[in-house]
């Protein structure tokens, strides 16, 4: 495999949702995702349900990718802010850790200064939880006690999904 | 590479449809699209020309039910077939957990499609990925037409390593879905195997 699976557990899921929970608050923010660099959506709060956040994860993973080819060809390592300015609503998009994408919805109640900040001081504390999931993952595998769930799984189970 | 929520329970697939420019594989999202309960899928996104090409990538999520308690879902995706799109490609094989190589049948794409699968092994290896070591299936689209090419002919040169392949006519439907199950099945053999 290229890179390691990504596996998000109970306790890591529950520190990430304060996190941004709190720079919802603190940045006058509409909504904010947090998207694998895969297209995964990892989690979302605000008013995430007026959104297809399925779609919106694998779009925003693909620009992404697409402004890190361009970073690239002009001899940068990648772009980690990208903002989309809109009539009514505007998009922070940053990267964060290296591995995944934050995305800050906000419109005029906020600003582009005081969502940068607000970022740049979450993006620290989501690295250390990621950083730690990523050791804890690691660690699982070494010691063999993952829990997976598909060590249990049949043929019959896979089969069932698709009669 | 999956995503595996312990959190909200979920297992997170990707697959990309991958092969010559107008080879079909815009036309077996579609399809799958068409025939998919609306619970089961989300929106299909696809970033286009104005002549309906595929600029960027298309996007559709399917989710395919519970296995052990986890929700399923696959998030399928095409590459732009066109040769000069070659740079996107490439950022579209990124986290890729299983591929279909849609092959066209036609005598005059032959070329295309051994061109086509040299790249996807190419642009594989510079992303770290094996294409014998991943789940990987190929398709034989267009076989209603006149000008297919026999079978036999095709897998000769296309399925060197024996992979499961499907024929295919993705604008009435056929063998689109029996591709895609097997290409999830793969996928969920894999992950097994690697637990």
């Amino acid at each position: 495999m290229a890179s390691p699976q990504l596996v998000m557990y109970d306790e890591e899921f529950r520190q990430i949702n304060i996190v941004i929970d709190k720079l919802l608050r603190e940045a006058n923010a509409k909504v904010i995702f947090l998207v694998d660099k895969n297209g995964q959506l990892i989690s979302g709060v605000g008013e995430v349900e007026r959104f297809d956040t399925t779609s919106l994860a694998s779009l925003t993973a693909g620009n992404i990718a697409a402004t890190g080819g361009l970073a690239k060809l002009i001899g940068e390592k990648e772009f980690s802010i990208l903002f989309h300015e809109g009539e009514k609503d505007n998009l922070h998009i940053s990267i964060v850790g290296g591995r995944v994408i934050l995305v800050v919805l906000f419109d005029s109640r906020s600003s582009l200064g005081l969502v940068r900040l607000r970022v740049k001081k979450a993006s620290d504390e989501l690295t250390v939880i990621f950083d730690g999931l990523m050791q804890k993952a690691e660690e699982k595998e070494k010691s063999g006690t993952t829990d997976f769930p598909f060590a249990e799984i049949t043929d019959d189970d896979i089969d069932n999904l698709f009669s | 590479m999956s995503f595996i929520n312990y959190a909200s329970r979920e297992i997170n697939c990707k697959i990309v449809y991958y092969g010559p420019g107008l080879c079909g594989k815009t036309t077996n999202l579609q399809y799958v699209y068409q025939k998919t309960a609306a619970d089961a899928k989300g929106k299909m996104i696809s970033l286009a020309t104005e002549t309906e090409r595929t600029l960027f990538f298309d996007f559709l999520p399917l989710s395919l039910g519970e296995i052990r308690g986890f929700k399923t879902r696959f998030h399928l995706y095409t590459v732009p077939g066109q040769v000069f799109y070659d740079a996107s490609r490439k950022l579209i094989l990124k986290g890729v957990d299983g591929v279909v190589f849609v092959a066209d049948s036609q005598e005059e794409r032959y070329d295309a499609n051994i061109e086509s699968l040299d790249n996807l092994r190419f642009n594989l290896e510079e992303q770290g990925y094996d294409l014998d070591k991943i789940p990987f299936i190929i398709q034989y689209n267009k076989r209603d037409l006149p000008n297919a090419m026999p079978l036999e002919e095709l897998r000769k040169d296309l399925n060197l390593t024996g992979v499961p392949d499907f024929e295919a006519c993705a604008a009435t439907g056929e063998g689109v879905f029996e591709t895609l199950k097997a290409v999830a099945k793969l996928i969920l053999v894999d992950l097994k195997k690697g637990s």
